[in-house]
């Protein structure tokens, strides 16, 4: 239920790549074992992020959990409406739950994500 | 590494697919179908919590009633059979060693109930204390498992499998009365803001009686709750936390706790520090926040004002009835004034608040 054509990381974050614009969101997992989100805060677009660093934070009731970037690269899309109504994260973290969207200056660091088999099978380990 | 502990009602937690965390060295369930719903059904319909960590201390003897005036900052006197008293219980120096429910089952015999967290730390303290008096102090946390059936509907569903007649347990009170053929104490209390019984009964009759009440109140929609709406429901109602708004370095006085210190009672631990700060005032109080900005105050969190610190964030949270984010706050006392705004410092960023009256929420008649 991983979509195979996303990219994975062992942060529960997911990477859609289209062209050199990389689309963050997190997993079905992510917000499984979050619980119901409350706030998201995220960039501003015309912003930089750095990859393997946090460009902002998703906050459940209980737990705040920042967000790390996949790539490096321009902010040129942010997600205002899950600003607004942060539980589409819950009902629909690979649709309408997207965070925001990145120019990549370089893709290579995707290479290094996981595909959704590997993901699953990541996700098998964790839980034991 | 420290034995993780269960209570009686762990099975029924993992049967029932609950989320579990660590809490207080307890093995507990965090949620079931969700904070947020859990939260409304509790506010709306009823809600059932295994409660059973919370530690349970019997006092017997003579000097029972002498002994429990010394330990607490409230006034037992006052109390009569059968009924129960909230207090907070100090250190010498005024700081908080717990906060705690007196049962008077007589002069002669109190029940105390503790945070599952510090139930140890309040055992030795209360033990420490026990041996200028003529009385017994047992700890018989283990003797008890504990149900809270909390929410609008409560009595409604109670009512069904228990012949006590619930509409005369007052608010505060307890009788002993068979629920479902357990015998059981069932005490008209809580930590949510709603009304609503806690039911203590022997841990061999818990498992039954957990399923016989979600059982029973299904029609109405009865869920069982995790320790995160426990936690969202007891903040709304700004009812206080052990490591939050209590500890040992905060007197009841600054925690707005100032009507369950009787400083007219003639002698209990803490007093002579707590009556020179209620002469001098408060050097901080308890307020409400409101966030004006995006952001949510986290526990522990600081507060400044013109950028200096001025206090901390107790608890704060999304509140899913007022569907805002607001928190619970220590402020310095010159600036906990209704309408003075500050500044929440959220991962390093200053981040607007107002303060606004701190019992966020309270249940109509």
């Amino acid at each position: 239920m991983n979509p195979v054509e996303l990219k994975y990381n062992k942060d529960h974050e997911y990477a859609r790549v289209e062209g050199n614009v990389v689309t963050f969101g997190i997993t079905d997992h992510a917000q499984e074992s979050l619980g119901d989100v409350v706030f998201v805060e995220l960039p501003d677009e015309g912003s930089t992020v750095t990859v393997g660093k946090s460009y902002g934070t998703v906050e459940s009731v209980k737990a705040v959990s920042d967000i790390t970037a996949s790539v490096s690269g321009k902010v040129v899309g942010v997600n205002t409406l899950v600003m607004d109504t942060p539980e589409l994260l819950n009902s629909d973290p690979y649709g309408e739950g997207w965070l925001i969207k990145v120019e990549a200056d370089d893709l290579s660091a995707l290479d290094s994500m996981m595909s959704a088999e590997e993901y699953e099978t990541f996700l098998a380990q964790e839980e034991h | 590494m420290v034995e993780v502990k269960r209570t009686p009602l762990y099975e029924e937690h993992t049967a029932g697919k609950a989320k579990l965390i660590d809490f207080g060295g307890w093995e507990m369930p965090v949620q079931y179908a969700g904070v947020i719903e859990e939260h409304h059904a509790v506010r709306t319909k009823a809600g059932l919590f295994d409660v059973s960590h919370m530690g349970e201390i019997d006092v017997r003897g003579k000097e029972a009633l002498a002994f429990v005036q010394m330990l607490i900052t409230n006034d037992a006197s006052k109390l009569e059979d059968g009924k129960i008293l909230y207090s907070p219980m100090c250190y010498q120096n005024g700081g908080i060693v717990d906060d705690l429910l007196v049962y008077r089952y007589n002069l002669e015999r109190f029940f105390l109930v503790v945070n599952a967290s510090n139930a140890d730390k309040d055992f030795a303290w209360i033990r420490e204390q026990a041996e200028k008096f003529e009385v017994v102090v047992e700890n018989v946390s283990e003797q008890y498992a504990q149900l809270a059936l909390q929410g609008p509907l409560a009595e409604t569903i109670l009512q069904r499998i228990t012949k006590a007649d619930l509409a005369q347990i007052r608010y505060y009170t307890f009788l002993h009365e068979e629920v479902d053929g357990a015998p059981c104490l069932i005490s008209r209390t809580g930590y949510t803001g709603e009304d609503g019984f806690e039911i203590y009964v022997a841990p061999e009759y818990s498992r039954q009686l957990w399923r016989k009440i979600l059982e029973t109140g299904a029609a109405e929609g009865v869920q069982p709750i995790g320790l995160g709406a426990r936690d969202t429901l007891r903040f709304e109602a700004r009812l206080p936390l052990y490591g939050n708004e209590l500890g040992a370095e905060i007197t009841p006085l600054e925690a707005g706790l100032g009507i369950f210190v009787k400083l007219d009672k003639a002698t209990f631990i803490g007093r002579e520090v707590l009556l020179a700060q209620k002469e001098n005032g408060v050097p901080r109080k308890l307020v409400g926040l409101e966030m004006i900005e995006r952001g949510i105050a986290r526990s522990h969190y600081p507060l400044q004002k013109n950028g200096q610190e001025i206090g901390f964030v107790t608890s704060g949270s999304f509140s899913p009835t007022l569907n805002k984010n607001i928190a619970l706050g220590l402020v310095r006392t010159d600036l906990a004034v209704l309408g003075e705004t500050l500044d929440v410092m959220i991962r390093g960023k200053a981040v607007q608040a107002k303060i606004i009256p701190s019992l966020f929420y309270k249940r109509g008649k």
